[in-house]
């Protein structure tokens, strides 16, 4: 079944505070193999300006899924997760994620699409500090593969 | 580590190619790290039941991975303020030792009056593109 379109402007409150631990950095720069001491030195960090170890571009993630999930899980929506796989990612990032971070992400559905039958979900997380400090903006695609009701004539399935 | 002077880099600079190779257990690791424990990451009976030839790696793995050649680059991972793929073809992890090889090349395709400059990705698996559009924005020194 087609997703529903009236989905399109929904915002979900944003999860619970997440702090940024130097070991959780450290665990990811580990997981993407990258030694780099910015990820794993405070002296290093603070030699760059920065005041702690900072994250590597895409650690946002880890804030983003926990947003997206309130929506990929949202028994309304009815999203098929199995179905599921990842069409694009962005990260705007406002400032470098450091540790001691403590941060919020409220994930906002920004369009839904269907082409041949394909679900096309964009959904944006903002993440910031609970102060509400702009830290990054996340934005994603996922594509529900022939979760979409098949369009009656090729006109619309070109549309 | 210290940031790329603005000054010193042209457009059209080739950034040196990286290449990456990943194995099972970098996916499992990876699941961990990031949180994503879909299983067509991990369990090939899953991914084959959903229509994929195999266990596929994670897409943000793959964004990752061409993340460091860019990072590296920079000198300062803080630099990058803006880094966006599409994810346009799976790498194919198999259950063996050499896993699969993946291959980041870039270039400076534009230099900004802000001291930021535009970055484009070419990323290969056995031989075909599998991001598209993939792009960082990296302010410089």
């Amino acid at each position: 079944m087609a997703l529903d379109q009236s989905f399109v402007g929904r915002s979900y409150p944003s999860t619970e505070v997440w702090e940024v631990g130097r070991e959780k950095i450290r665990e990811f720069a580990d997981a993407i193999g990258d030694d780099n001491p910015l990820y794993r030195d405070p002296e290093a960090a603070r030699a760059a300006g920065y005041p702690d170890v900072i994250a590597p571009p895409t650690f946002a993630v880890v804030l983003s899924l926990k947003a997206h999930h309130l929506v990929i899980n949202d028994p309304e929506l009815g999203l098929d997760y199995s179905r599921v796989v990842h069409g694009d990612q962005r990260f705007i990032h406002h400032r470098p994620m450091r540790a001691g971070d403590r941060l919020v992400a409220a994930a906002h559905v920004d369009d839904i699409r269907s082409r041949v039958g394909n679900d096309f979900l964009s959904m944006r997380a903002e993440i910031t500090t609970e102060d509400g400090e702009p830290v990054c903006t996340s934005r994603a695609t996922l594509v529900a593969r022939g979760t979409a009701d098949r369009p009656a004539s090729s006109e619309e399935a070109t549309a | 580590m210290t940031r790329r002077g603005f000054a010193d880099v042209v457009e059209g600079e080739e950034l040196p190619l990286h290449s990456f190779t990943v194995t099972r257990v970098d996916l499992v690791r990876y699941a961990g790290a990031s949180g994503d424990f879909n299983p067509i990451h991990w369990n090939e009976r899953f991914a084959r039941e959903v229509g994929l030839p195999d266990v596929i790696a994670h897409g943000m793995l793959t964004m990752a991975l061409a993340g460091r050649a860019v990072t590296a680059w920079a000198g300062d991972p803080g630099a990058v303020v803006d880094y966006g793929v599409r994810f346009t073809r799976p790498v194919v992890v198999p259950d063996d030792d050499k896993g699969a090889t993946v291959e980041v090349t870039g270039k400076v395709t534009k230099k900004n009056d802000d001291g930021t400059v535009k970055i484009n990705m070419t990323v290969k698996y056995a031989g075909q593109g599998v991001l598209g559009g993939a792009s960082a924005l990296v302010r410089l020194a």
